[in-house]
């Protein structure tokens, strides 16, 4: 590679740390995508002067066939969508990677004219192992993530005795594959089979292993889950960085892997939880099967109406609304941006507050109420007004639920203990627009329900809170 | 080699240390845009698809091409997509919000 083409590369990967960096604050994290995708095109523009181009029409048709679905995906997908989307990119970054590393093995197989076989070392054979083990890996994996978050497979972990066991098997077949690759690596030119059929083994196992590592993990694990396949598909491309010896590849891949590792023990610690813990799984489901409206004995609960609801708001100095993925799930943000635009006109001080794993992935709240016009002004982390429910008049939880739940303070034996919640119990008054009293996600009823200040409301939230702006008009 | 573990672990370093910074508000933008950034596997798929004779390492390039240029495009424009909604000024008017 000429030096002119290694300074391109430089800077493509000077861009993409740039236009990161500019992803810290919202004003200015528009530019930083464009600076990261300017880094793309220079980095693909070099490209095309490291060797002489054979074949024009297949490289055409493939950019402009990706480049035409990329499209589609991208502005067609509703904002609801986006833990979806998020998921099936990060899949085809990973089999990406994994159809690099098969061309490559491909080129030294057929002696291409690119590739000198006396250059094939066992070093780059377990290299293009790794990257196809990642990518596969990855690939699979965001199917199973795709499949749950879409609802096309259960929300439920799907799991059996010993999965663990049988992944850790598949994933040491997977090394094992590496091994032979690296083995075979002298022999390449008298006895090719080797390499070829460690190859796809390797491609095989990790298949699976993707598989199995993400059926056990349940729906509102998700976030922990897109995380770590986004860090996934960053380490498969900083693999096939190493295999091309291309340092654009290495830093970029790595910086995604960085960014989507640092996400993922950001959930966790959200949560309460360990990494192991999450991806053993089996931890959970999604809530919807315990019977609706079960008062357990000694305790009652208190109803009210979206009248009252908007009386309530009304006349309260500060409201905070604290969405979840119940939210998410009713398309509700647009009518909720409408009540509190309301409140506000009244002039009421109207606050939300987004836990870190609201929704299915991280961000998610975010985005929806970004989409319906809320200034991120208004939107407020856990930590920054936990302290502020206290001296709240009604905290307002749509579609909330384990991240509200009082017993993640008090009993120890329970699931969620531990896990930091939204402090709502503190407020004055506590609504709930909910559309049973089944428990959350993490199958522990909640007893926020029945305190004496809460007052449930049980319908689709965006019914109810449509309801409520009505009222308040009316007030 | 040795030279590329070197500019792995520095940019591991630099990766951790940009990105701890970033708000949970941007947290999705920031896993679709990075997203779009591992599409730079798209500069291995050129070169297997469009610089290679062999054409066993055209076809799965061809394929790594399409996918990573899926992603590239995609993840970037999408990225794009959320990040106006967070960057722009609210409307006066509530009107365009559903009702039902």
């Amino acid at each position: 590679m000429t030096p002119s083409i290694e300074l391109a590369y430089l800077l493509s990967a000077v861009l993409f740390v740039l236009g990161l960096k500019r992803m810290q604050t919202p004003p200015t994290a528009r530019s930083g995508n464009a600076l990261a995708s300017l880094g793309m095109f220079t980095a693909v523009v070099a490209t095309l002067f490291v060797h002489d181009v054979l074949s024009w029409p297949l490289l055409l048709a493939g950019v402009l066939t990706g480049g035409a679905i990329g499209t589609v995906l991208a502005v067609r997908t509703p904002m609801t969508s986006m833990p979806e989307l998020v998921a099936v990119f990060n899949g085809f970054g990973g089999a990406a990677s994994a159809f690099v590393a098969s061309a490559e093995i491909a080129q030294y197989l057929q002696g291409s004219r690119l590739v000198d076989a006396s250059t094939y070392s066992p070093t780059l054979a377990v290299v293009i192992g790794v990257s196809l083990l990642v990518g596969m890996i990855t690939f699979t994996g965001s199917l199973v993530a795709f499949g749950k978050l879409q609802g096309l497979l259960s929300g439920n972990p799907i799991t059996f005795p010993g999965v663990a066991f049988v992944t850790g098997l598949l994933l040491l077949a997977g090394v094992v594959g590496i091994v032979l690759m690296a083995l075979g690596a002298p022999e390449l030119t008298t006895d090719p089979d080797i390499t070829l059929y460690a190859g796809i083994g390797i491609a095989a196992s990790a298949a699976l292993v993707g598989l199995f590592l993400v059926f056990p993990i349940g729906g509102a694990d998700m976030p922990v889950v897109v995380a770590l396949l986004n860090s996934y598909s960053g380490l498969a491309a900083a693999a096939t960085g190493f295999i091309l010896d291309n340092t654009a590849l290495i830093v970029s891949g790595t910086l995604v892997g960085a960014a989507g590792f640092m996400l993922t023990m950001q959930m966790c610690e959200a949560m309460n939880r360990s990494l192991a813990n999450v991806m053993l799984g089996g931890f959970g489901g999604d809530g919807a099967t315990s019977s609706a409206l079960d008062i357990p004995e000694g305790k009652s609960v208190q109803e009210t109406s979206p009248q009252d609801l908007a009386i309530l708001a009304t006349y309260a100095e500060r409201v905070i609304i604290v969405p979840g993925y119940g939210l998410a799930v009713a398309q509700a943000q647009h009518a909720v941006r409408e009540l509190a635009d309301r409140l506000q006109s009244k002039g009421v001080d109207v606050r939300y507050a987004i836990h870190p794993v609201a929704g299915r992935m991280p961000g998610h709240m975010n985005v929806l109420l970004a989409e319906a016009d809320v200034p991120y002004e208004q939107l407020f982390e856990m930590d920054e007004i936990n302290s502020a429910f206290s001296s709240t008049d009604v905290a307002l939880v749509i579609g909330a639920n384990d991240v509200v739940n009082p017993a993640a303070r008090e009993a120890s034996g329970s699931p969620i203990a531990g896990m930091p919640i939204l402090d709502v119990d503190d407020a004055e008054t506590v609504v709930v627009i909910k559309r049973s009293l089944s428990p959350g996600y993490s199958g522990v009823p909640n007893s926020l329900f029945y305190q004496d200040n809460t007052r449930m409301l049980f319908a689709d939230a965006k019914e109810a809170v449509s309801e409520t702006t009505e009222a308040v008009k009316g007030l | 080699m040795i030279e590329n573990v070197i500019i792995f672990v520095l940019a591991a370093l630099l990766g951790t240390e940009v990105l701890t910074k970033v708000p949970q508000t941007l947290h999705t933008p920031l896993m679709s845009g990075a997203n779009a950034i591992s599409g730079i596997t798209l500069v291995g798929a050129v070169i297997a698809a469009g610089m290679s004779d062999a054409w066993w390492a055209q076809a799965l390039g061809f394929g790594a091409l399409v996918v990573a240029t899926i992603n590239v495009v995609g993840g970037f424009l999408v990225t794009d997509r959320m990040l106006r909604m967070f960057g722009r000024k609210r409307s006066a008017s509530a009107s365009d919000s559903s009702s039902s």
